[in-house]
């Protein structure tokens, strides 16, 4: 029994040490390796890379504070990753759930699906592109039409102004990424058994109520996903802001993410870009820890 | 009988009005591509007059796509190698090593499972940043800087928790009949693997594939960090650094970011049903 117990162990080796080990050396090593780079500073291991990346003012750089600015936008970095969150999180969630809902009645709902979710399939450099395309003031389509309908002030590049650079990033970022809400909430829908909403509507349900007393509430578990990953995706966002604004004009659409860009290929200052990094990672976790309690319960 | 009809009627008016509003929106989503596709195949000097959606009249041409191909200026077919030469081995790699750690931890069982797994549920929420700056060291020690092959170690070292994670869901669900059967005719491990689980596991595998090779075709944060020569620069690189000489020219723009675009499309299309299911299945781990 025991020699047999021996095999099996070798093998479970043979299985997993290959991949473990690529992830040990290339993965969990630099991780570890963030957290200590984090810490050295000139003057021996301190928190001081923190101290200044947090307090830290220039329009650029700042994650949270300031220096006197007239009327923001830019804000911090940090700030701008909150406001994204606020305003990206709620709407392509419950856009994606309600179109999912509609769905069900739509000819050519297969269409409509593969259109919504180009956003996801194509490279977020490209997104950001298109993003400055389609807010550009000469052959951008927004500003042309906020201009025709008089919104005069609103005819310009969007993303070459500090007031609505980051504005069109986030109008952007629900068009890229809305089609991951409908197409996680479309499957949770269609697993749903059909008597469900058939025996609604025998008694006499809108569909209104339909949506909210049956819909909602059994597609919890898919919502929880769609918000934990946009959460986390809102966290990270990096590439559209390189392609469209480079976190400008004046800082008005830093992210974190870029900042530790900045700390690192421009400053060549790695304890900091470390310390941005860490204060991102950590940030990641409450939304990380979420999923991974959902995981673990469904087993 | 009046009221039944009645009802049949409200219901098809709020049909044809929910089709209506979904496709509205739906060709809202789309005109982006419209846009950036007229641009595309029109001279610039002409669209930047009359805007692309003067569809009518306009002249057609492919200049905008020859021009950012091979003009070496742009480069961009370089660029198309380069991604490819990285997102294909950067799939397979980390998919078999990936499919061996999950089916051990679907058929085997041991003291630190749980511990790895969670550990396979971090690295997949953790984000490329927390990682990069010692990874630069460690490449640059080990002359794997500014090369091809790094690229492909950190790729495929960075898949490995997703695909682990998906595999593992794959081949909790599959029947163990087949397997157990094979084992008391005599059957090894390793054959029961490769001979018999990972043919089964082909739709699992395609999906995982599909979705591996797009988004490293679409990564830009690992190339900006670990690739700076011109020449060994990959697709997303190479778009974001197309300008004109004088000011942004969009016709090429538009014209290289279609083409960047277009490989994971592809796939996408040709994958659409193993790349939606691999999809829900990394988000919501249901193998």
């Amino acid at each position: 029994m025991s020699k047999k117990i021996n095999i099996k162990k070798r093998y479970l080796a043979l299985f997993l040490i290959p991949g473990f080990t690529l992830v040990a050396i290339f993965v969990i090593s630099p991780i570890i390796g963030t957290f200590i780079i984090s810490f050295e500073t000139p003057s021996g291991f301190g928190l001081s890379n923190y101290y200044s990346v947090i307090t830290q003012t220039s329009p650029t750089k700042a994650l949270v504070l300031l220096n006197d600015m007239p009327r923001p936008p830019p804000w911090g970095a940090l700030i701008h990753n909150l406001v994204w969150t606020a305003i990206h999180l709620p709407t392509t969630t419950f856009l994606g759930l309600v179109l999912a809902y509609l769905l069900r009645r739509v000819y050519g709902r297969s269409i409509v699906k593969s259109i919504m979710f180009i956003g996801m399939v194509i490279p977020m450099v490209v997104g950001g592109l298109i993003i400055r395309f389609m807010f550009d003031k000469f052959i951008g389509i927004v500003p042309n039409l906020c201009g025709l309908i008089g919104l005069t002030w609103l005819d310009k590049s969007w993303t070459s102004y500090p007031d609505t650079a980051l504005l069109a990033l986030i109008i952007g970022s629900v068009w890229l990424w809305t089609g991951f809400s409908l197409t996680i909430h479309a499957a949770a829908i269609d697993s749903l058994p059909k008597t469900y909403i058939e025996a609604a509507k025998i008694d006499g349900a809108s569909d209104w109520q339909i949506f909210w007393k049956i819909i909602v509430p059994s597609v919890r578990a898919a919502t929880l996903t769609v918000i934990v990953m946009t959460m986390l995706w809102d966290l990270k966002i990096f590439d559209i802001v390189y392609a469209a604004t480079k976190g400008g004009p004046g800082g008005a659409s830093t992210v974190l993410a870029f900042v530790m860009w900045l700390y690192f290929a421009l400053d060549l200052d790695y304890g900091k870009a470390a310390a941005v990094a860490v204060i991102l990672t950590l940030l990641t976790l409450i939304p990380a820890a979420i999923y991974i309690r959902q995981v673990m319960k469904r087993g | 009988m009046a009221s039944l009809y009645y009802r049949v009627r409200r219901i098809k008016l709020s049909t044809v009005i929910v089709n209506i509003i979904v496709w509205i929106i739906a060709i809202l989503w789309l005109l982006p591509f419209i846009g950036l596709f007229m641009t595309s195949v029109r001279p610039y000097s002409e669209v930047v007059l009359k805007g692309w959606w003067t569809i009518l009249g306009g002249h057609y041409t492919l200049n905008n796509y020859i021009q950012v191909l091979t003009n070496p200026m742009y480069d961009l077919l370089r660029g198309y190698m380069n991604s490819l030469t990285i997102a294909i081995p950067s799939t397979f790699i980390p998919l078999i090593l990936a499919a061996m750690i999950a089916y051990g931890f679907s058929r085997f069982s041991f003291t630190a499972k749980n511990l790895l797994f969670i550990l396979i549920l971090l690295i997949m929420a953790v984000p490329q940043q927390t990682m990069v700056i010692p990874m630069f060291f460690m490449l640059k020690t080990m002359g794997l800087l500014n090369k091809l092959i790094g690229l492909i170690l950190v790729h495929s070292s960075w898949g490995i928790a997703w695909i682990a994670f998906f595999m593992r869901n794959y081949f909790n669900m599959m029947p163990r009949e087949v397997e157990e059967a094979a084992r008391v005719d005599g059957a090894g491990w390793a054959t029961i693997f490769f001979r018999i689980v990972l043919p089964v596991s082909l739709p699992a595998l395609a999906s995982a594939a599909a979705i591996q090779f797009t988004w490293v075709w679409s990564d830009f944060f690992f190339a900006l960090m670990f690739i700076y020569s011109p020449e060994k620069m990959v697709i997303t690189q190479k778009i974001v650094s197309i300008k004109g000489q004088f000011y942004v020219d969009w016709g090429l723009l538009s014209a290289g970011s279609i083409l960047t675009m277009l490989v994971p499309l592809l796939v996408y299309a040709a994958l659409q049903k193993y790349y939606l299911r691999g999809m829900v299945g990394w988000a919501s781990g249901k193998g």
